[in-house]
């Protein structure tokens, strides 16, 4: 049912959709504020939020990224998520459907992640200051004792591993915005990778940091690790893992798919003598069954990515800028 | 007085300004004295050449006239001022002074120059002791700029300083009747640089001169490629008529179709390749590579440059190369022309670096001829296009003319302009005089990346200029303009940003000295970034304010471009959605045959929401539209592929029926407004050449010109902005494309595009009462679409200006942000 032509929405009317929708993974009273056990270690804490257009898109839902991105950001620092909060911007009109659509997908995925919902928030806005649902989440974890993962522990010599397939959430959003079809059927491949995180950090191997690459995808990421940690990253082109859909979609809206986002993907930066350790471990995971080498860091070129191209040449990869604006004069 | 009987004696003391440091000078000067019996000295210090001179004074009146007059061939006086003469005894016989150093304003580093005369007949002369030497030189010829890391330019600051002289060089190097008498890359067999051969992993095969030369003839006569060291940096070399040698190279540099120039043993040899239209200018001392119309049946394989009618030609440059032409010790001939392609790997920047080409190019080239001088700056070949209607046309300004200066005035302020994203190159401005380097390249490889910070350094410590301001482009993507940034940042100066059709237009009125002067300009371009935020590239703009300002007085309407670059590496697509946006199906047309169902269905989404594209006023994107179209050219794989494509069939179609190439149907006719005067009709527009009046074949096509409001107008201009709708031109061709002959068409649309462009200019001009237009971006490379609008335009009895230095395209946009940067700061 749509609120829009009828009575206002309301935070109450909407909040109740909420709690059938979490099923499991809510705690039995989602207060304002949620009084938790004590945890063994350092906590980790983390927020983020999700804006998602268009909301429902093939293999996923805005309900879906706002667990396991914040779910994710936790993992990245090396943490077992626990507990997450969710809070919601509530445009006036939009279908109580699909609000119903989006509780299931964040409480289907809070369970999936093994991670409570615990506190909550609505606030419905006038059509026009928004449209459709944002959703803040934040989220605390437990970091294990020995896990540091920082940029500025990355040294030359580290290899550069990705978790697999690269560009396929991006594409997957892009392919229903706006009504632009071009002839794909990639799915999103959202998830909540600490279980891999964990699995990793368990061989002992060492691993100087983590990254997600969401937003500027693998380009903007390895462009953050090599400013903060003063190294620079080599990339070959050759190796990437990019899939034939993803390739083609890009080819026609002209993205490289180093830089579309993804989501349920990591970047792993290793000691190179752990690499192989590391990536065995990986690839037994079902969300690491294609991880792979993609580069290395190089103590020339600080603050630079370079990916090489098969012909023995090089294509600096800068920090995306946001928009697709053609530079060929 | 009483007269005497002795002639009166005088004492002047003169400073020459210009390039006047290794061109021979100096010893011009004392032999000038000389021979007039003339008492002085003169001397090179790092401003400029000074002269004292004393004796009788119609001696002295002649020496300082024919100072000038007389000036060795390769010297450029720029100004002579005369100073208070010295107290100092003046040496007799006359004599030249050691270098020295003063750190003030500096003289200008020479170009490289093709080898003279005197030194090739040397080179051929058996009784002579530089017979076959590979480097021979003298004051009138050789390699300059590459081989020189300071200044002032002497033998110490050039690559020669580690090669001493031997007695016999040393002697013509001292004496001033030697036409080497200070000749800073002198050498000969016994003292000089040495040429080597080696393979594809370094391991040296050769060393000897005539073994070297011997072994690389043959090799290349067998059809291997040779990586060659030439004055500016490695080339890649093979043999022309060898269609297996030339796939080879096109496979190993992963370059399918874009032209390899041709390097030709004489004249006699380009002119059976080439029609040689202008053979002045293959043969200048620059030695450009030459676009020229390429002869059916020459003896080259089609696989050089395939389907354009035009060979890029240059002659021997380097005595090392007039040597590979020349038979061989045992009397053996290679072939007379030669695939010479810079040697990088595809969108790097040129190998200089001994140890660098040997790594890059080891996939590439089978042997490696090399030698010792090693090459303090890269310099890039230049590049020319020529036609009959407007002469040369520079493509790329570099190896022979780089770095001659273009002057801005009088004015203090240190420029450093960090020119384009593609097509680099940089300008330093020091003392009101702006040097635009060579070629640099495409700024996407790390290697080009520091070949750009390279040539500042390098610029920069030549005119020991510290940069008061830092110019660059607008656009957000460009590596150019984050480098300004973070340079102008890191010195704390100011950034100056210069949009880009701006800069393009500045460059023009620089380069004619116009700055001070309010200039209208077309400039039709490929795309830069707008100051609306979205992608121009068909601008009127008045510029104005000594050059700071530009006003968009008029611009092409909407042309979509869908997907960024990868638009403009596949036409079909913008023509697809150009067609789609102008209410044409995409059924039965050229680009909607091409597209794949997933570009189809794409695209038309695009044209149903109105996302995913960006929007653009960009003639190079619509001359793409209209190749697809007609059927010319779908996807690109080199720079302007569409357009050059077109711009060729055009040309080929009128050379095959000349007569018919008519500007009929020409809507200018109507206001007709005298004759035409001035530069432009000076400047040989022939356009009687071209009959008027509807000919057979050419379809006539509208190019609507439409006033339309426009906010970014700043009141008072006379009017809104004029905007030309480019769908009645896509839809006309659209509709001709499926009868009309594909060339005769090609021409139409160049036709209508000029017409239309010359109709918004003169309604410009009306509207600003000005009568100049300026012709500049980088569509004005293309010599047919040149020729038709400066035609049009001088028709309507006004004044093309187009330029004559530096590039119509970005490589001369540099020059635009510098000339910009500097009017703003110095006024
Ligand atoms: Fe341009
Ligand atoms: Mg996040
Ligand atoms: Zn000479
Ligand atoms: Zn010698």
């Amino acid at each position: 049912m749509g609120h829009g032509g009828g009575g206002a929405m309301s935070a109450e009317l909407v909040e109740s959709l909420f709690v059938p929708g979490y099923g499991e993974a809510a705690a039995t009273e989602l207060g304002d504020a949620a009084v938790l056990p004590p945890v063994e270690g350092r906590l980790a804490f983390s927020t983020d939020s999700y804006v998602v257009k268009p909301m429902f898109f093939p293999g996923g839902s805005i309900g879906d990224l706002a667990v396991n991105g914040t779910v994710n950001d936790l993992a990245m620092v090396g943490a077992r998520p626990l507990y997450l909060s969710t809070a919601y911007i509530v445009a006036e009109g939009t279908p109580m459907e699909q609000l119903g659509r989006v509780a299931e997908a964040v409480g289907r995925a809070a369970l999936a992640a093994g991670v409570r919902l615990v506190t909550g928030d609505t606030k419905v806005v006038d059509h026009g200051s928004g449209d459709g649902v944002y959703i803040n989440t934040a989220g605390v974890g437990v970091v294990p004792e020995g896990v540091e993962l920082a940029a500025s522990r990355m040294r030359p010599g580290d290899r550069v591993i990705v978790s697999g397939a690269i560009g396929v959430h991006g594409v997957a959003v892009m392919s229903c915005r706006e009504g632009l079809e071009f002839g794909t059927t990639v799915e999103s491949d959202s998830a909540a990778l600490h279980g891999l995180v964990a699995d990793v950090l368990a061989t002992g191997g060492d691993v100087r940091v983590m990254r997600d690459p969401t937003r500027g995808g693998v380009s903007a990421t390895l462009n953050e690790l090599a400013s903060a940690s003063g190294t620079g990253v080599v990339l070959d082109e050759r190796l990437l893992p990019v899939p034939a859909e993803v390739r083609d979609a890009c080819g026609l809206l002209g993205l490289d798919p180093l830089q579309v986002a993804n989501e349920g993907k990591l970047v792993a930066v290793v000691a190179a003598e752990d690499t192989d350790r590391v990536l065995k471990t990986m690839c037994a995971h079902p969300l690491g069954a294609e991880a792979t080498v993609i580069g290395e860091v190089v103590a020339d070129h600080p603050g630079v990515v370079v990916a090489r191209t098969g012909i023995g040449g090089t294509r600096v990869m800068d920090m995306p800028i946001g928009e697709q604006l053609p530079r060929i004069c | 007085a009483a007269a005497s009987g002795m002639a009166q004696t005088v004492r002047r003391r003169l400073v020459v300004r210009g390039v006047v440091q290794g061109v021979g000078f100096r010893p011009h000067v004392a032999r000038l004295a000389g021979e007039l019996g003339l008492a002085g000295w003169c001397r090179n210090d790092s401003t400029a050449v000074e002269i004292e001179v004393a004796g009788p004074v119609g001696a002295v009146d002649a020496m300082i006239g024919r100072v000038v007059a007389e000036a060795p061939r390769l010297a450029r006086v720029a100004r002579v001022d005369e100073l208070d003469p010295t107290t100092r005894e003046l040496p007799s016989p006359f004599a030249i002074d050691d270098s020295q150093d003063r750190h003030g304003e500096l003289t200008m580093i020479p170009p490289d120059t093709a080898p003279c005369e005197r030194c090739l007949a040397e080179l051929s002369d058996p009784a002579d002791r530089r017979y076959r030497h590979p480097f021979v030189t003298c004051t009138h010829c050789g390699p300059r700029l590459s081989i020189t890391r300071a200044l002032p330019y002497d033998r110490a600051s050039t690559t020669l300083a580690d090669f001493a002289m031997c007695d016999r060089c040393a002697a013509e190097y001292t004496d001033p009747a030697d036409r080497r008498y200070h000749a800073q890359p002198i050498s000969c067999h016994d003292c000089g640089p040495r040429i080597a051969l080696r393979d594809a992993d370094g391991s040296l095969l050769a060393e000897a001169t005539e073994d070297v030369l011997e072994r690389t003839v043959a090799a290349i006569a067998d059809g291997r490629i040779v990586a060659v060291k030439g004055i500016g940096g490695y080339h890649l070399a093979c043999d022309a008529a060898n269609a297996g040698a030339v796939a080879a190279l096109r496979a190993r540099k992963q370059r399918p179709s874009q032209p390899f120039a041709v390097m030709a043993a004489d004249l006699e040899t380009a002119g059976a390749l080439v029609d040689l239209g202008c053979p002045e200018l293959l043969d200048s001392p620059e030695r450009p590579i030459v676009l020229l119309p390429a002869r059916d049946g020459a003896p080259i394989c089609a696989e050089v440059a395939p389907g354009l009618g035009e060979t890029g030609v240059v002659l021997p440059y380097s005595p090392l190369h007039h040597l590979l032409f020349a038979s061989t010790a045992s009397g053996r001939s290679g072939p007379r022309a030669l695939v010479m392609t810079s040697g990088n790997i595809s969108s790097e920047p040129l190998c200089y670096r001994d140890e660098d080409a040997l790594e890059r190019l080891a996939g590439i080239a089978d042997l490696f001829l090399t030698h010792d001088r090693p090459i303090a700056v890269p310099v890039e070949d230049s590049v020319l296009a020529w036609s009959e209607r407007t002469g040369p046309v520079a493509l790329r300004r570099s190896r022979g003319y780089a770095p001659l200066p273009v002057e801005l005035g009088a004015g203090r302020p240190v420029v450093i302009a960090a020119g384009a994203e593609l097509k680099n190159t940089v300008t330093v401005v020091r003392d009101g005089k702006a040097f635009v380097s060579g070629h640099v390249g495409d700024l996407e490889s790390l290697a080009s990346r520091e070949a750009h910070a390279r040539v500042v350094e390098q610029m920069l410590a030549f005119h020991r200029a510290s940069p008061g301001v830092v110019a660059s482009d607008t656009h957000p993507g460009y590596t150019s303009r984050a480098w300004a940034q973070a340079r102008a940042g890191g010195w704390g100066v100011r950034h100056v940003e210069v949009q880009h059709h701006h800069a393009h237009l500045a460059s023009l009125a620089a380069e004619h000295g116009l700055l001070g002067e309010d200039l209208v300009g077309l400039v039709l371009d490929g795309t830069g970034y707008g100051c609306d935020a979205t992608i121009w590239g068909g601008e009127l703009l008045r510029l104005r304010d000594g050059g700071r300002v530009a006003d968009r007085l008029g611009h092409l309407g909407a042309v979509r471009l869908p997907g960024g670059d990868a638009g403009v590496r596949n036409p079909c697509r913008t023509a697809a959605l150009a067609l789609l946006d102008a209410g044409v199906e995409l059924d039965g047309t050229a680009p909607g045959d091409e597209l794949t169902d997933a570009e189809a269905s794409y695209l038309r989404g695009v044209a149903r929401t109105g996302t995913g594209a960006s929007v653009t006023s960009s003639t190079g994107r619509l001359v793409d539209v209209l190749a697809s179209i007609i059927g010319v050219r779908h996807r690109i794989d080199h720079d302007a592929q569409a357009a050059i494509e077109l711009e060729a069939s055009a040309a080929r179609w009128l050379r095959a029926n000349p007569g018919l190439g008519g500007v009929c149907g020409d809507r200018s006719s109507e206001v007709p407004r005298g004759s035409a005067k001035g530069e432009g009709a000076a400047e040989g527009d022939r356009s009687s050449e071209v009959p008027r009046g509807s000919a057979k074949g050419v379809p006539d096509l509208p190019f609507a010109l439409a006033p339309v409001d426009d906010p970014t107008t700043p009141q008072g201009e006379g009017g809104p902005t004029l905007v030309l709708d480019p769908r009645p031109l896509v839809r006309a061709t659209a509709a001709a494309a499926p009868t009309a002959d594909p060339g005769a068409l090609a021409f139409a649309v160049h036709r209508a595009i000029a017409a239309g462009m010359a109709e918004l200019a003169a309604a410009s001009c009306e509207r600003t009462g000005t009568t100049t237009v300026g012709l500049t971006g980088g569509v004005f490379v293309n010599r047919l679409l040149l020729h038709l609008v400066a035609t049009d335009l001088t028709r309507r009895g006004l004044t093309p200006l187009r330029h004559r230095l530096v590039p119509a395209n970005d490589g001369g946009l540099s020059l635009g942000q510098a000339a910009v940067a500097w009017r703003t700061l110095s006024m």
